[in-house]
């Protein structure tokens, strides 16, 4: 890692040091380990999403459909668990499921030469449609007698979905930077044109891209139904914006070829920190809402800055 | 002329690439040597970008065959092009900015272990391919897009050498360098002949061209035209070739009779730049200022234009003094200026080619702020036929017209407005060597008209091109103007000695 990625992960880090000292000395029971541990599980669902839309928009591209990927496959995770399935199928079936909107997503803004911007409008439009059709707009609660989901966000102790995103994170991290299909996501974004040149498969590795952030979509589907215990149509509504928020404070640029995987999860604990701190200080939401926005801004400037100088 | 023992490495036979309604390769031949630097000229559209894309495998030929070192070679992607061993140099360079020197290098071949980077052999892939070049900002593990741009070039060359090129094709690679890197680009073509690799070296200009090249083919409307010996070839018969009419001398030169000062400046200075700049300008002449970039040459005429703040100094028209001014006072008195960044600030180039030359004008083509269009459209046709324009008509976009019939459009807008003083900022900067020839054709006409002979002042990084047009050639260095000499009474070498402050400007 150079002197310059080092430089521009240290910044969001800083904030969220700074953030977090605020809050403890303002109210000392914010050091506490309940709530240290509240605020990693509570990232969880962002950050594991965010983790995809890192690689996306270090390709030069935009998913806007997270939210309503995260609602679709979370209603057919609920389902499969009330229909008695086995966990590690519901597991592994989510997960496609994800991948497989992802790629409808990487496929059609590659295949029809589309913006990602334009068509993942469109499917976030589309996924949050067919999540409410299939269940006619209400609630899969999962069985009462089911306890297999809980560990993973609730409970005692670090919750399961805390370790994954955590290894996700080191491992993504350690893709983008040592595989040549990680150096190829950088090369796609940096400079699309001389990847095509460079005889890279541009089309195959941006679908890739989309199939893997749908993938993570899926995983944080679980995630939220482990601790919501039910599969809602109309979950996570707005969530691509804290997603792309948290990649953005984590130092990615959106013209691509710039931006790290622990960066975004730096910006997504930002994000929770400030929420749980002024929940706990009952500052109102309203508030917490022009803060966060605030710190968006100001994380889009810091981009702008040092583009210029790039 | 050959010894028919020798395998070219590339031999191109008959090639052939249709668009549509369009032939832009006829029946191409071209053979280049191992180890020879070949140049292809031609004016812009005569097929030389094609014919590329062709080798490089971004265009497959219609027709014909292609021979690397005596095996049958068609590439389909640029990729395996250069899997192959041909190299392609883009003129627009391609490089990935976020990535580091060696990754770039190896970029579409990375070494790998399974799926990962071998770092170690990438290391020495690129600094093997690195050892060719004696440059010092290039270390393998800088970001790519931090670095000049001449080494940034290096990178592309070295991406070629790194896969093992044999051919490499250099697309006016100059054309974005610095002098001192231009030397340091040509020692290396010498160095990479040596070793046996073939190149094949587009450029406009034919002293590069006589520096580096032993053979040069020249293309026209898609023909390879002829192939010479670029030692026993005059630069007046490249050019007529090229052009495909008799260009007798590429700087014409009518009598010129000098008339009343027109012009004088004394001791104007800007904010920064110029510092002190005085000068004499008389009808019937073409002035020249030399001088480096950033020595203060486009600030003089900006701020004598009122495009920036003078500081200092007087500036009289026809005897009138007139200092403080703006543009549009300058327009009404007849002096006009083209700038150096014609895309930027010399044309609208969304609009049709009528729009831009009558731009400053329109006031003369209706009355009460109507304009007639059909007169607009006749004033651009009669440019575009006396400039010769290489347009469909006057409503095309500027935007879609090459780099050399941009300018000849804009150099109609100033002759268009009936300009007295005409201050040209790197005219030929970027077009070819016909339009070049036409625009030194228009100035000529401009400075010797019988009726009204009008006045030239000239920037330019060229001084072949100021000692074939200027009548006087004054040097700008460090903001200092040194006096108008005639061209008769000093050198290119006095020129260059004052530039590059070897000489005060006091003593030119």
């Amino acid at each position: 890692m150079n002197l310059r990625s080092l430089l521009s992960l240290l910044g969001p880090f800083l904030a969220l040091l700074v953030v977090y000292a605020i809050f403890g000395a303002l109210d000392a029971r914010f050091f506490s380990p309940v709530v240290t541990m509240n605020i990693l599980t509570q990232t969880v669902i962002v950050g594991t999403a965010a983790i995809g839309m890192t690689l996306i928009i270090i390709s030069g591209g935009i998913d806007l459909s997270v939210g309503s990927i995260v609602a679709l496959t979370g209603v057919l995770c609920a389902w499969m668990v009330a229909q008695g399935m086995d966990p590690t199928v519901i597991f592994l079936m989510t997960i496609a499921f994800g991948a497989f909107c992802g790629a409808c997503n990487g496929g059609l803004s590659v295949g029809l030469k589309l913006l990602p911007f334009i068509v993942t409008l469109g499917t976030m439009q589309v996924f949050r449609g067919l999540a409410k059709v299939t269940t006619n707009g209400t609630p899969i609660n999962l069985p009462t007698n089911v306890t297999a989901w809980k560990p993973w966000m609730q409970g005692a102790g670090v919750p399961y979905g805390v370790w994954l995103m955590l290894g996700l994170v080191i491992f993504f991290s350690w893709m983008l930077r040592s595989t040549r299909f990680g150096r190829h996501i950088y090369a796609v974004g940096s400079n699309e044109q001389t990847a095509v040149l460079c005889g890279l498969a541009v089309p195959r590795i941006k679908i890739l891209v989309y199939t893997i952030s749908g993938a993570m979509a899926g995983l944080a589907a679980i995630m939220n139904m482990a601790k919501s215990s039910q599969g809602d149509p109309t979950t996570a509504m707005g969530m691509e914006l804290d997603v792309i928020a948290a990649v953005v404070i984590g130092g990615a640029s959106l013209s691509g070829g710039v931006g790290s995987v622990l960066g975004a999860l730096v910006g997504a604990l930002l994000m929770t920190t400030i929420r749980s701190g002024c929940s706990m200080m009952q500052i109102p939401s309203a508030w917490t809402e022009v803060i966060t926005g605030a710190i968006i801004v100001v994380a889009v400037i810091i981009d702008r800055i040092r583009h210029r100088k790039g | 002329m050959l010894s028919p023992n020798i395998i070219p490495r590339l031999r191109m036979q008959g090639i052939r690439k249709v668009f549509g309604p369009t032939i832009a390769l006829g029946k191409v031949d071209l053979e280049v040597l191992p180890g020879e630097v070949h140049a292809l000229v031609g004016e812009n559209g005569a097929g030389k970008s094609t014919l590329m894309k062709v080798l490089s495998g971004a265009h497959a030929p219609d027709a014909g065959e292609m021979f690397l070192d005596g095996q049958t070679y068609l590439p389909k992607t640029p990729l395996e092009a250069r899997r192959l061993g041909v190299g392609m140099i883009y003129q627009e360079l391609s490089i990935v900015p976020h990535l580091t020197v060696e990754e770039n290098i190896v970029l579409g071949m990375e070494p790998t272990h399974g799926p990962l980077i071998d770092r170690k052999t990438m290391r020495s892939r690129a600094e093997e391919a690195l050892s060719h070049f004696q440059h010092v900002d290039l270390h393998p593990q800088a970001l790519a897009g931090g670095l000049s741009v001449s080494a940034q070039q290096l990178i592309e060359i070295g991406r070629s050498l790194a896969m093992g090129c044999r051919l490499l094709v250099f697309d006016e690679p100059t054309s974005s360098l610095a002098q001192k890197d231009i030397e340091q680009l040509f020692a290396l073509i010498d160095r990479l002949r040596d070793r046996g690799i073939s190149i094949i070296y587009i450029s406009h200009f034919l002293e590069e061209i006589k520096r580096l090249a032993s053979r040069l083919t020249i293309l026209r409307d898609g023909s390879a035209i002829a192939t010479r010996d670029v030692a026993t070839t005059e630069a007046n018969e490249i050019v007529s070739l090229m052009v495909g009419r008799d260009v007798e001398d590429l700087y014409p030169r009518s009598p010129r009779r000098v008339g009343d000062t027109i012009l004088s400046i004394s001791h104007l200075a800007g904010k920064v730049k110029p510092q002190d700049a005085s000068l004499e300008v008389r009808r019937g002449e073409v002035i020249g200022i030399a001088g480096l970039v950033g020595s203060g040459r486009s600030e003089f005429l900006r701020t004598l234009f009122g495009l920036d703040p003078v500081q200092s100094g007087e500036v009289k028209i026809q005897q009138q003094s007139s200092t403080l001014t703006t543009p549009s006072t300058r327009w009404q008195q007849g002096m006009g200026m083209l700038s150096e960044n014609r895309k930027e600030e010399g044309l609208a180039l969304n609009l049709s080619i009528a729009d831009n030359i009558t731009l400053s004008s329109l006031h003369r083509l209706g009355r009460a702020g109507v304009v007639s269009l059909r007169r607009m459209n006749e004033h651009a046709q009669h440019w575009i036929e006396k400039l010769g324009i290489k347009c469909q008509g006057p409503t095309q976009a500027i935007g879609a017209l090459s780099g050399g019939n941009q300018q000849k459009a804009a150099l109609a807008r100033l002759l268009e407005h009936d300009v007295e003083i005409l201050l040209l900022d790197e005219p030929t900067r970027g077009i070819d060597i016909a339009a070049k020839a036409r625009l030194y054709e228009a100035i000529d006409e401009i400075v010797t008209h019988a009726e009204n002979p009008r006045a030239v002042i000239v920037i330019s990084s060229y001084l072949p091109e100021l000692f074939g047009i200027c009548d006087r050639i004054a040097v700008m260095s460090r903001g200092v103007l040194t006096k108008a000499k005639p061209i008769t009474e000093i050198t290119p070498e006095d020129v260059m000695r004052v530039a590059t402050g070897k000489i005060e400007p006091a003593d030119f």
